[in-house]
């Protein structure tokens, strides 16, 4: 008997105001009245034995734009990977603590790993299309969660591609390979794989880090309009797009030789009035 | 500083011999392939001209005392025996890659690469002898003489499984950790991750090896002549005798004189043509469409 983890967001209200079917910026429920979506507890990772997390603990809520920052090598990757289990494929990593995805267990072992992941999905932080043509790329996924019907597809194929705004781009070339776009489609389209799932969570692993500043910036701005529909978690090493786009932010920092969340709160008080010096060091460039 | 170091600005020396060397070696492989060719040509020639190329097809026996040069039922069992023996080996060794990326322990998969491994240097008269003293008595069995086309396939499909199995090991090897991540965050199942992601992406690479091991089944020799019984006819069922091009070459040529000789080359040639078409394919198929 294996438990699903059932999320569902609420509906974006607020009337969209141009051709993003998402709504305009900032049109979900006030993400703020906090509701903790993930609380993770006490989460300590190692791979073969060497600890790469140690005694992380954080509420991400219902809504909201988690940015999550810290030097190279901090476990910022690692604790994504946690979220939706890909740990689970890197032999010799080890996990430790509670994940509760709506009040589950994450990491209990009968959980339907697939359909967590399914529920929690991630963009990494190069693109990775397959090698197939776009509209595989978006069909394949669905196809392998039920979704069979022909017209269901389509529609579903459209709106995630106008999502993302790629749907005039390559509306005239569905069929031809998804390797041929540029990075910043490439990308995405990888954003479009995702949401086509209908994901509640999305974890993001420094998505705008391969791309140029103004496909960086078409990015920003749909994650931003992701916000009140996802609950986004996204790693970056740009402070100042961390500060644009994030209500909560996570800082981390290696301590004895394992990553280790220095600090957790609003987005302003940690960038502007930082509680921990570690903290103030890295926000204002000091260090890191 | 960079000018202290014209090798950077300037083509250095180094740079130009190594390119003139791999140019050498290039151009000696592609010599050697057009000596073979005309050699064939040359030594086919008295007889083409003679009885003329349409003759080697339309022929109703090989007799070549008898001036009579029909080539073609050696050339159906030639490619009824490769192409059996592909349709067999190329599934098969796919699987076999399949199963040693995906789905074995670590330890078993490297285990059954050794194996293969092995199996590839296997000699072609081994799997001969044994094809003689274990497979073709079996069969006799049930369908005398037990020599068939059909042990010829099945010698034939065990001698190409190690191609096929290693290079499309190797093509897997090559599908990008990023994919099999991606498709795990997308929640795909192993078998949607290998149908949906791996098999497209490994495809290039799993078809130049099949096209390979075709090559080296149509060039096979000694295997197929110890098993397949050497009967000179069109096969029209799985249990009969057939002898193929190669075999006849290997049979015939210690006494072959003359027009026979000649005629003898000429069936060098058409298997010569057979692997060119199949290496245009390769490239046709590998540079192609590579995307699904
Ligand atoms: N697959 C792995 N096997 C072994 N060690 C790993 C693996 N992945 C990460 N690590 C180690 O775990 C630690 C944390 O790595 P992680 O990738 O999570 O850092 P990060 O914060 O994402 O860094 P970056 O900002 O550079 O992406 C590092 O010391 C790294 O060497
Ligand atoms: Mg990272």
């Amino acid at each position: 008997m294996t438990s699903t983890i059932d999320m569902h967001c609420r509906p974006a209200t607020g009337t969209p105001a141009d051709a993003y079917t998402l709504g305009p910026l900032q049109s979900g429920p006030s993400c703020c009245d906090p509701e903790p979506l993930i609380r993770v507890e006490n989460l300590s990772l190692s791979y073969d034995n060497k600890p790469a997390l140690a005694g992380v603990t954080l509420d991400i809520y219902r809504g909201c734009i988690t940015a999550l920052i810290g030097p190279s090598g901090c476990g910022k990757t690692s604790f994504l990977s946690s979220l939706n289990r890909l740990t689970d494929l890197i032999p010799g990593c080890e996990v430790e603590g509670r994940i509760l995805i709506n009040r589950q267990d994450a990491r209990a072992p009968d959980l339907d790993v697939q359909t967590l992941r399914r529920q929690v999905g991630m963009i990494f932080q190069k693109p990775n299309p397959f090698p197939l043509s776009i509209r595989r790329n978006l069909e394949m996924p669905l196809r392998e969660h039920g979704v069979r019907n022909r017209s269901e597809l389509c529609d579903r194929l459209e709106r995630t591609l106008t999502d993302v705004g790629l749907w005039d781009e390559v509306k005239d070339r569905l069929d031809t390979p998804a390797l041929a776009l540029s990075g910043g489609q490439q990308q995405r389209l990888c954003l479009a794989r995702a949401l086509a799932l209908e994901p509640s969570v999305l974890l993001m692993d420094e998505p705008c880090s391969a791309l140029d500043p103004l496909s960086s910036a078409v990015v920003e701005d749909l994650i931003q309009r992701l916000r009140g529909r996802y609950t986004v978690v996204i790693v970056t090493h740009n402070l100042a797009q961390a500060r644009r786009i994030a209500n909560y932010a996570g800082f981390f920092w290696v301590r004895e030789r394992a990553g280790t969340l220095i600090e957790f709160g609003r987005c302003q008080q940690i960038f502007e009035e930082p509680a921990h010096d570690l903290t103030a060091a890295y926000v204002s460039g000091a260090r890191g | 500083m960079i000018w202290f170091k014209p090798s950077i600005l300037s083509p250095s020396y180094a740079d130009a011999r190594l390119g003139w060397g791999l140019a050498a070696a290039a151009g000696l492989a592609a010599a050697i392939l057009l000596l073979i060719v005309l050699l064939l040509l040359r030594e086919s020639w008295p007889v083409l001209q003679r009885v003329g190329g349409v003759r080697f097809f339309a022929d109703q026996g090989w007799y070549p005392a008898e001036e009579m040069y029909g080539l073609a039922p050696m050339l159906w069992a030639t490619l009824a025996a490769s192409f059996g023996a592909v349709l067999l080996a190329g599934p098969l060794g796919v699987a076999s890659a399949l199963f040693c990326r995906h789905y074995a322990p670590f330890s078993v998969a490297r285990l059954y690469r050794r194996m293969v491994t092995l199996l590839a240097g296997i000699p072609s008269v081994v799997f001969g002898f044994w094809g003689l003293t274990v497979l073709v008595p079996l069969l006799a069995q049930f369908q005398p003489p037990g020599a068939s086309l059909l042990t010829g396939i099945l010698i034939l499909a065990l001698m190409i499984l190690p191609t096929v199995a290693l290079t499309a090991d190797a093509a897997l090897a090559a599908v990008p950790d990023a994919y099999l991540r991606g498709a795990a965050a997308l929640g795909l199942s192993r078998g949607a991750t290998i149908a949906g992601v791996v098999l497209p992406a490994a495809r290039g690479g799993i078809i130049s090896g099949v096209l390979l091991a075709t090559a080296r089944a149509l060039g096979e020799t000694m295997a197929v002549l110890m098993v397949a019984g050497n009967v000179v006819q069109t096969p029209t069922s799985l249990f009969d005798p057939v002898r193929t091009l190669t075999a006849n070459i290997a049979l015939e040529m210690a006494y072959a004189s003359g027009d026979h000789r000649a005629a003898l080359f000429v069936s060098g040639l058409m298997l010569m043509g057979l692997v060119i078409i199949l290496a245009a394919a390769a490239w046709r198929l590998s540079g192609g469409r590579l995307h699904g």
